[in-house]
Formats: C-alpha cells, sequence, structure tokens
C-alpha cells in the first residue's frame, strides 16, 4: 500500500490525538497551542495535496480500518469529491488557525486559550473525518464530533453566545437524530452500514416506503444542519455571536461539510435513478430559491455586520443547494452535473471566510459589532478594508471574481433546464446582495469617521491617517483570501474550458453519472 | 478580412492598470501622483494612435489579441475594428485633456481624497478602453463591470448626503442593467455558441423563435442602460453631483458612450442589420430614440443648474446614436459612429466650460451667467462653439454627423425621422441659446460680478482652460475635410463597408 493511501486515515488519527498534544502541552507552555495547531493543520494540508492529486491520477483511495474487510469493517474511501472537499476544509481552517493566534489572545481570557485550541483541533480532524469516511453510521460518529466541539466553540466567549450556542445545540442535535433514524432504517433493510455496500444492496428496494422515509429522514436532518430554509433557524445567532474565526469556519465550511454528507449520501449510497423517481431535487431546488431571496431580504434588514453575514450564509447556502437540485437535469460537459455546486462550496468558504474575518477585525480593533459602528474604518484600515470591498463585490459576481463564475454557471445551467424563473431569482439575488454589501462598503468609506464629525474635517481624512491595521498573523489570512477570491475566478476562467470541465469536477460527475456522463 | 494578432490592446489597457497602482504607491507625493496619470494618459494614447495607423490601412482588417479561453467559443479577447478604434481614439485622448483639467480643478477646491479620485479615474478609463476593444459579450461585459464599480467612488466623491444618494442610485441602475446584459449574453451563447462581433451578426432568425429574439432584444437594452434611454435615464441627471471633470469624461464619454456603444454592437454586430429590420426591431429602437431625443430636449429647457441642462442635453444626444442605428441604413449608422467622437468632444468641452465657471466664480445655475462671458472670454467662446455643434450647425462638427443622419433618414424614405431630427435640433437651440445670450449680453448685477464681495473672477487657471480650448478647437476642425477629420470619417466609412447587409 502506498503511503498516499493512509493519508486519509492519518489525516484523522493524527488530528485526534493531536487535539490530546494540545491539551497536554498546555499545561506546560500555554504559547505552544496555537502553534501545534498550526503545524498539525499546515501538514494535514500537505498531505490532502497529495491526496488530491493521487485521486485524480490514480485514481479512488480505498482504507480499511484495522485491515477489517468492508462491510464488516469501517472503511474510509476518498475520490475526487471527498479529496477536494477535503482541501477546502484544511485551507480554511489553517487560514482561521492563523487568525485565532491573535485574535484569542486578545478576545479570551488566558485560561482558556488551551481549551480552545484542543477544541479547535479536534473540530478540524472531525470536519476531516465526516469528509473521508465511508460508512454511515461513522459519518454520524464524527458529525457528532464536529458538532459538540463546534458547540463549545462557539460558547467560548461567554454571555450572550451561550443562549446561540444552546439554540444551535438543540436544533443540531435534533437535526443529527433524524440523520441517525435514516440510517437506522436503512441498516434495517439492507444489514450493511458501509456505503458502496447499500448502493449495491438498495436498488431492488427502491419501492420500499421505509427506503423513502429513510431518505426522507436524512434530508431533513441534514437541511437543518446546512440551515436550509425552513430549518435555518439556529443559524444567525449562532454564527453571529461566535469568535470570528468560528464564524467564518461555520459559514465558510462546516455547513458545506453537510452539504457534502447530503451529496455523498445521495448519490453514492442512493443513485440518480432513484432520486428520479420522486420530484425530491425538484423540490429542494424550489426551496434553495426560495432561501436564495429569503436570507437575502433578511440580511437587508439587519444592523450587526455579522448576523448580516450570517444571513447571506442562508442565502449562499441556497446557491449551493440550487445548484445540487439542478444537478440531475443538466447534461452539459461544462456547467451539468455538480459542476456549479460543487465551484460554489469553495468560493463560498473563500468569500464568506474572508468577509467573517474582517467583520473579526472590526470587533478586535474597534468593538464595532454593528454596520453603523463603521464609519471612516476605510482609511484606519485600509488592507482590511480593501480585503472586504473584494470580497464583498465578489458576493455580488462582479467579474472576475469567483462569484461571477458562480453566476454565470448556474445561469447556464438554467438556460439548459429551461428555467428562466431561477435565472431571474438568482440575477435578483444579485441586486439584493448589492444593497446590504453596499451599504457596508458607503459607510466604510464614504461616510467621513466617526467620532470627529465630519465635512470641516475633510482635509484631515485626506491626509494619510495613522494607520490602525490589526496584526499581521491576522492580515495574512484575511488578504489571502480576499486575493483568492479574485485568483480563483479568473482559474476557473481559465481553466475550466481547457479540459472541458475542470478535473476534479470533471471526475465527481464521472463517478456519480451526472452531467455529461449521464447514461 | 485581415487579422493581427498584436499585444497592442493589452498594452493599451496595461497604461491606465500599471498607473492605478503607481499612483496608490505614491499617494503621498501629489505631484508625482498626478504626473503618472499624465504619463499613462499619453501612451495610452500613443498605444491607440499606432493601432489606427495600422487598422485605417488595412482595409476592413482588424487587430485581434486572445488572452485565455472562457467556454467554448469564447475567450477573454480584443478585436480591434474600425468601430472600436472610434470610440477608443475619443477616450483616449480626452483622457489627456481631462487628466490635466483635473488636475486644476482638483487642486483649486483642494479636494479631499484626491488619491482615490486619480486611481479609480484611471479603472474607469481602463473599464472604458476594454469596451472599445473587447471581441465578445462577455469580455465586454466583464469592462462594462469594472467601469461601473469603479465610476462610484468618483460619482460619490464629495460624500454629501446628496452625492451618496447619486452614487446609489447610479449603482442601481447600472449594477442591474449589468444583470439584465449577462443574462442576454448567457441566453445569446446557449443560442448559438458563441458571442463574437461579427459583421452581419451572429444571431440567424432560426436560432430561436420570432418572440424569443425579440425578448433578447429587449434585454440587451436593458442591459445598456447606461446610454441613459428613457425612461431609464434619471441616473444620468442625478449623478451631475459628482466633480466636473468626472462628470466630464464619464457622463459625456466613457459610462454614457459605453452604453450606446454596446446598443451599436448589438444592432450590428450581433442582431446584424437583416435580421434587425426583418424582426422590426429598427422601429423599436428608432421609436424609443425618438422619444428620449424630444423628451428629454424638452426637459432640459426646464433646469436652472447649467450641469444638469447640459445632463438632459446628453440624454439626447445619446440617442441620436441610437436613432442613427435604428435607421439600418449605412448614412445613419455612419452619422451614429461619427456622433461618438464628435459628440465626445463638444460635450466634453460644454462640460468642461461648466466647470471651470463653478470654479472660478462658484456659480452652477444659468440665470446667474449674467455678462460672464466678457470675464472668462476663452472659457465661454468654447462653451458657443460647444453649443453650436450640438444645435448641429457649422462650424461645429455636430453639423457632419447630423447631416449624416438625415441623410440616413431620406435613405430609409421616412420623413416623420426626420421631421423628429429637426424638431430636436430646433429643441437644442432653445435650450442653448439662452445661456449664450445671457453669457454674452446679459447685464450682470454689481454684487454677482465680485462673488459676494468675496474676491474678483477671473477665468480659471489655465490647468483647465487650454484643455477646453484645444477640445473646442478640435470640435471646429472636425468639420472642414483635413486629415484629422478624415482619418475619423474613413475610420466610420470602414466600419459600415463591413457590415454587409446596410
Amino acid at each position: 500500500m502506498l503511503l498516499v493511501e493512509q493519508f486519509p486515515v492519518l489525516i484523522v488519527t493524527t488530528g485526534v490525538f493531536a487535539g490530546y498534544t494540545i491539551l497536554i502541552a498546555g499545561l506546560v507552555n500555554r504559547k505552544s497551542c496555537a502553534y501545534i495547531f498550526l503545524s498539525v493543520v499546515f501538514s494535514h494540508l500537505i498531505m490532502s495535496l497529495f491526496i488530491l492529486h493521487h485521486v485524480l491520477t490514480v485514481g479512488t483511495i480505498h482504507y480499511w480500518l484495522g485491515g477489517w474487510r468492508p462491510p464488516w469493517g469501517i472503511e474510509y474511501v476518498v475520490d475526487a469529491l471527498n479529496a477536494y472537499i477535503l482541501v477546502i476544509v484544511l485551507f480554511l481552517s489553517l487560514m482561521a488557525g492563523l487568525y485565532a493566534k491573535r485574535y484569542e489572545e486578545h478576545k479570551l481570557e488566558e485560561r482558556k486559550h488551551v481549551t480552545y485550541f484542543t477544541l479547535f483541533q479536534l473540530l478540524v480532524a472531525g470536519l476531516c473525518g465526516v469528509v473521508v469516511t465511508g460508512d454511515v453510521f461513522n459519518m454520524y460518529v464524527l458529525s457528532e464530533i464536529v458538532a459538540l466541539t463546534a458547540y463549545a466553540l462557539i460558547a467560548s466567549p461567554g454571555g450572550r453566545t451561550l443562549k446561540a450556542s444552546y439554540n444551535y445545540l438543540v436544533m443540531g442535535s435534533v437535526g443529527i437524530c433524524f440523520y441517525l433514524l435514516g440510517i437506522g432504517f436503512l441498516y434495517s433493510v439492507t444489514g450493511t452500514l458501509n456505503m458502496a455496500d447499500m448502493r449495491i444492496l438498495l436498488p431492488p428496494l427502491y419501492q420500499n416506503r421505509l427506503v423513502f422515509v429513510a431518505y426522507a429522514l436524512i434530508l431533513v436532518g441534514f437541511s437543518i444542519k446546512m440551515a436550509l430554509i425552513p430549518l435555518h433557524t439556529w443559524l444567525p445567532d449562532a454564527h453571529a455571536f461566535a469568535p470570528s474565526e468560528i464564524s467564518a469556519m461555520l459559514s465558510g465550511i462546516i455547513i458545506e461539510v453537510y452539504t457534502y454528507a447530503f451529496i455523498r449520501i445521495s448519490f453514492s449510497v442512493f443513485t440518480v435513478d432513484f432520486l428520479r423517481l420522486l420530484p425530491i431535487f425538484d423540490i429542494i431546488s424550489w426551496i434553495a430559491a426560495i432561501a436564495i431571496i429569503y436570507g437575502s431580504v433578511l440580511a437587508i434588514a439587519q444592523i450587526n455586520l455579522k448576523r448580516m453575514l450570517a444571513y447571506s450564509s442562508v442565502s449562499q447556502m441556497g446557491y449551493i443547494m440550487l445548484g445540487v437540485g439542478l444537478s440531475i437535469s443538466t447534461r452539459s460537459a461544462l456547467w451539468g452535473g455538480l459542476t456549479p455546486a460543487l465551484m460554489h462550496i469553495l468560493n463560498h468558504a473563500l468569500m464568506k471566510g474572508c468577509l467573517f474575518l474582517v467583520a473579526g477585525a472590526f470587533i478586535y480593533k474597534f468593538n464595532a459589532w454593528n454596520i453603523t459602528d463603521l464609519r471612516g474604518l476605510g482609511r484606519k484600515m485600509p488592507w482590511t478594508c480593501g480585503a472586504f470591498v473584494l470580497a464583498a463585490i465578489s458576493m455580488i459576481g462582479v467579474p472576475p471574481s469567483v462569484g461571477f463564475v458562480t453566476k454565470v454557471y448556474l445561469i447556464f445551467a438554467f438556460v439548459e433546464a429551461g428555467n428562466f424563473i431561477f435565472m431571474a431569482i438568482l440575477l435578483l439575488s444579485a441586486l439584493l446582495n448589492l444593497v446590504y454589501f453596499w451599504r457596508v462598503i458607503e459607510i466604510l468609506y464614504m461616510r467621513p469617521g466617526g467620532e470627529e464629525g465630519h465635512s470641516e474635517h475633510h482635509a484631515e481624512h485626506a491626509a494619510p491617517g495613522k494607520s490602525e491595521e490589526i496584526p499581521l498573523f491576522m492580515l495574512i489570512p484575511v488578504v489571502t483570501l480576499a486575493s483568492l477570491c479574485m485568483i480563483m475566478g479568473i482559474v476557473w476562467l481559465t481553466e475550466i474550458p481547457i479540459v472541458g470541465a475542470i478535473p476534479i469536477l470533471d471526475n465527481v460527475n464521472k463517478l456519480f453519472g451526472l452531467g455529461a456522463y449521464t447514461p | 478580412m485581415i487579422e493581427i494578432e498584436s499585444i497592442r490592446p493589452v498594452l493599451a489597457l496595461l497604461c491606465p492598470l500599471t498607473a492605478a497602482f503607481l499612483i496608490l504607491a505614491s499617494r503621498n507625493h501629489p505631484n508625482i501622483r498626478e504626473s503618472w496619470t499624465m504619463i499613462a494618459s499619453v501612451m495610452q494614447f500613443l498605444v491607440v494612435l499606432s493601432m489606427l495607423l495600422i487598422v485605417k490601412d488595412l482595409e476592413g482588417g482588424v487587430i485581434t489579441y486572445s488572452i485565455f479561453n472562457m467556454l467554448p467559443g469564447v475567450d477573454l479577447a480584443f478585436k480591434v475594428d474600425a468601430f472600436g478604434l472610434l470610440f477608443a481614439i475619443t477616450s483616449a485622448s480626452l483622457w489627456i485633456l481631462v487628466s490635466s483639467y483635473s488636475i486644476g480643478y482638483m487642486r483649486s477646491l483642494h479636494e479631499h481624497a484626491q488619491t482615490r479620485y486619480y486611481f479609480c479615474f484611471a479603472f474607469a478609463i481602463l473599464g472604458a478602453e476594454g469596451v472599445a476593444m473587447s471581441a465578445n459579450l462577455l469580455t465586454m461585459f466583464i469592462f462594462y463591470e469594472i467601469l461601473t464599480v469603479a465610476t462610484y467612488p468618483l460619482v460619490a466623491h464629495d460624500q454629501t448626503e446628496e452625492a451618496l444618494f447619486a452614487g446609489r442610485k447610479y449603482l442601481a441602475y447600472l449594477l442591474t442593467s449589468g444583470v439584465f446584459f449577462l443574462a442576454a449574453s448567457l441566453i445569446t451563447y446557449s443560442l448559438v455558441g458563441t458571442t463574437d462581433f461579427r459583421n452581419g451578426g451572429i444571431l440567424t432568425i432560426d436560432a430561436a423563435s420570432r418572440s424569443a429574439l425579440m425578448v433578447l432584444f429587449v434585454l440587451f437594452l436593458l442591459g445598456f442602460m447606461k446610454s441613459a434611454w428613457m425612461p431609464f435615464h434619471s441616473w444620468l441627471p442625478t449623478a451631475m453631483a459628482a466633480p466636473t471633470p468626472v462628470s466630464a469624461l464619464l457622463h459625456a464619454v466613457a459610462v454614457v458612450k459605453a452604453g450606446v456603444f454596446g446598443i451599436v454592437r448589438i444592432v450590428c454586430y450581433i442582431y446584424g442589420v437583416d435580421l434587425m429590420s426583418q424582426l422590426g426591431l429598427g422601429i423599436l429602437l428608432a421609436s424609443i430614440a425618438s422619444f428620449t431625443m424630444i423628451t428629454a430636449s424638452l426637459f432640459a429647457i426646464a433646469q436652472d443648474n447649467l450641469k444638469r441642462r447640459l445632463a438632459y442635453s446628453t440624454i439626447s444626444q445619446l440617442s441620436y446614436i441610437l436613432f442613427g442605428v435604428a435607421l439600418l441604413k449605412p448614412m445613419g449608422v455612419t452619422g451614429a459612429m461619427l456622433h461618438i467622437p464628435f459628440h465626445g468632444f463638444m460635450k466634453i468641452t460644454l462640460f468642461l466650460c461648466a466647470g471651470s465657471i463653478m470654479v472660478a466664480s462658484g456659480k452652477k445655475n444659468i440665470s446667474e451667467l449674467a455678462g460672464i462671458g466678457r470675464i472668462m472670454p476663452f472659457t465661454m467662446f468654447a462653451f458657443t462653439v460647444g453649443a453650436i455643434g450640438m444645435a448641429g450647425a457649422p462650424p461645429a462638427c455636430g453639423f457632419v454627423s447630423k447631416w449624416f443622419l438625415c441623410m440616413g433618414t431620406l435613405e430609409a424614405e421616412n420623413l416623420a425621422l426626420l421631421a423628429v431630427i429637426l424638431i430636436s435640433s430646433l429643441l437644442d437651440v432653445v435650450y442653448f441659446f439662452p445661456i449664450i445670450y445671457i453669457a454674452f449680453f446679459g447685464k450682470p448685477k454689481e454684487a454677482e460680478l465680485t462673488n459676494g464681495g468675496k474676491r474678483e473672477i477671473k477665468e480659471a487657471s489655465p490647468f483647465m482652460v487650454i484643455p477646453l480650448t484645444i477640445t473646442a478647437i478640435f470640435s471646429m476642425v472636425f468639420c472642414v475635410p483635413n486629415p484629422i477629420s478624415n482619418v475619423i470619417i474613413t475610420l466610420a466609412k470602414l466600419a459600415v463597408s463591413g457590415l454587409g447587409g446596410v
């Protein structure tokens, strides 16, 4: 067995062990926690890149835990889809970790640092586990690790976050119970928990009521976890009050990991044939379309910047789910299948990650939570605000940003599916995004700064003021993510036509028989 | 048709792009900062000029350059043809003059945030030049959006409530229109698999049903709200809250011309004149344009604020261009194409005059201008030239383009449309003549002359007067046969001769 084929399991196990290492090392030296975390995540990121390369060049990785053959043992399966998600998870974790170092030194009491980084490490390990596993029950266990650590991390600042965390706890537990019930039903009819095995055993049972119910339960469970309307109610509070880098993780990747899980169950355990039996995906598309508008409208109504971003996430999840919903009805090699949805998972991670980190920077520096507190910060924090502008115009979809690319590919998918209503909704949502993001940009740059008052001080503001920029450790992730919003947009635009579709996404569609590979 | 592959289009765009970042880097040294703008504008002009000299001799050839492939059949690519050059050379040459003017204007008024101003200005020029040189709809869309976003900080520059409102309104209209543009381009792509601008158009009558093609055309029209056709015009007068050089370059040349330029591209190079007349869309466009021409002129008469009057005049004049294209006849299209540079030069003269009057005297309203012509002779002389040109009388170049437009209506054998042009020209006289009359023959009140007793009014700084004199002189030069005007008319004729159907 090649070394790289062991990487998936290594990432999860060393991740969990690193969590405890941080705990113990923290007893000796508190400062070491962050460095251990960063080095572990960084090495995992490198490993995940190797995995991705291997998956694309050689093929799917199967790893049997303890050498037990599936379906008896747990199997880790990494194909193009989860290798891609894994890279995103680890990259965003690295960015959030870099940011967390200084942010938490400032915000969190010192005694909490050790546990904070322990939990953070466990969260990352859990996320990686959910992504690489090929066993439905193992997926449940690891999602619980993710959920429990996330509850604790959200609650770490104390105060009003406790309520938000509690809401999430209740909703999240309910969601995961639905999932557990669903896999219980599936187990009762198939007698297996291995995804690949279920895929073989299920087709004769497709007319079985129990299988439908199981799918419905899983759908509802994951809808809660990924905050699909109308089950999103836990999200705005949790995302708004969590420490900012955790918000970035929550919005940027955690809800997307559950989208991944949903895609995985839908296409790897069930098949396209099953999904075509009932108009499930049509319904999902419509729900997603409602989410897009609803999230944007509520985002406009927010005063708190992070809450606004949280509602924007509700709307962005709509984009992703709309892409998923249309995936079985498009056949183009370019925009067919899951391509737009998967593209947007990465794009959203970059944009929203950056936006939340910037929102955190405002809180870090000026304790500014509300949009109106941000007057004139454009001059005081030029790099941070520049990053905000880049990410915000990506959200609006100004070319050549990542948001623009998603928009174009989704529109193509709509045109192919002949659904012009979705197209109108998408375009309307771009304008709503414009409304709420531009409001912030206007306050950052166009309103003269806070306490000194205005007009007569124009001249002073014109002079290059003292920079009150955030520390370098926080600035690096912010600027990296913001520039990636543009760079990835260009990469998407240049790469895709060369190879038909980007090889990763093409591989995914091939795997599931979607898009151009529709039989 | 000869195609020359050359990197010149990219070079032309690199000038403002590099300048933008150099401006940002030297924000603490105003003199260096402003010299970057000047250097970049001159370099860009030279690059565009070199392309012009190549294309002029190619007999319908084009310069192409493709950067990368975005979708199958769609590159991020530039194609410089005669028509694109008309627009490119207009904005490139006017950028030099406006840069000089900006320096005078911004410094005399001690404006704030000058770095942001020059930075965004360079980006806006990048957008306009990109629109002029793009080879297909998607490339054009990218630059069109860059232009929109980069102009916002310029419109809202004053940061007063009024300016912020103008900025918001500007974005609301133009990004909405960008959305329609994007939708229309993508639908076009899915219909015919390409979005290239080709002589004679890429859409055919059997690409989709008649009604679908008509709806698509309306989407395209909505996509080009930058051309301020009524009833989607109201962002333009509001945007006059911007500093005058911005109004001048962006709202008389770059932004609005990008809009009409786009519509001409759609009519002649996406639909093609044959398809347009088969679908009867020429009539639609002509009626929109006629309505806008007349109504905007009537609105202009009612304005007292000089810049607002000029804004309405712009709305009306832009529709001349749409009108000419809608005739779908060689003469009409030639007139439309000529009106892009000609109107650019005349309107910029008028705006620069308005700005220099404001800087020198603080006056914004027409009723206060009594006797100003004797105090600021150069400015008001230039203004008169521009105004005469707007009305379409010799010796200013508005005469030439209007002549072609009138010939176009005769070619189309439609006397009603001829009447529209004549009435609209008459209205132009009605709203411009009073300004000139008041300025030269009005009796000033003593207090007004001395600007409320604060300081003596005199001619504005040479940084400002020289550019506006130059544009005024050029407005006249284009009217008489000479090498420069020949080049421009040759370009327009080249562009029209390639259109096939007309």
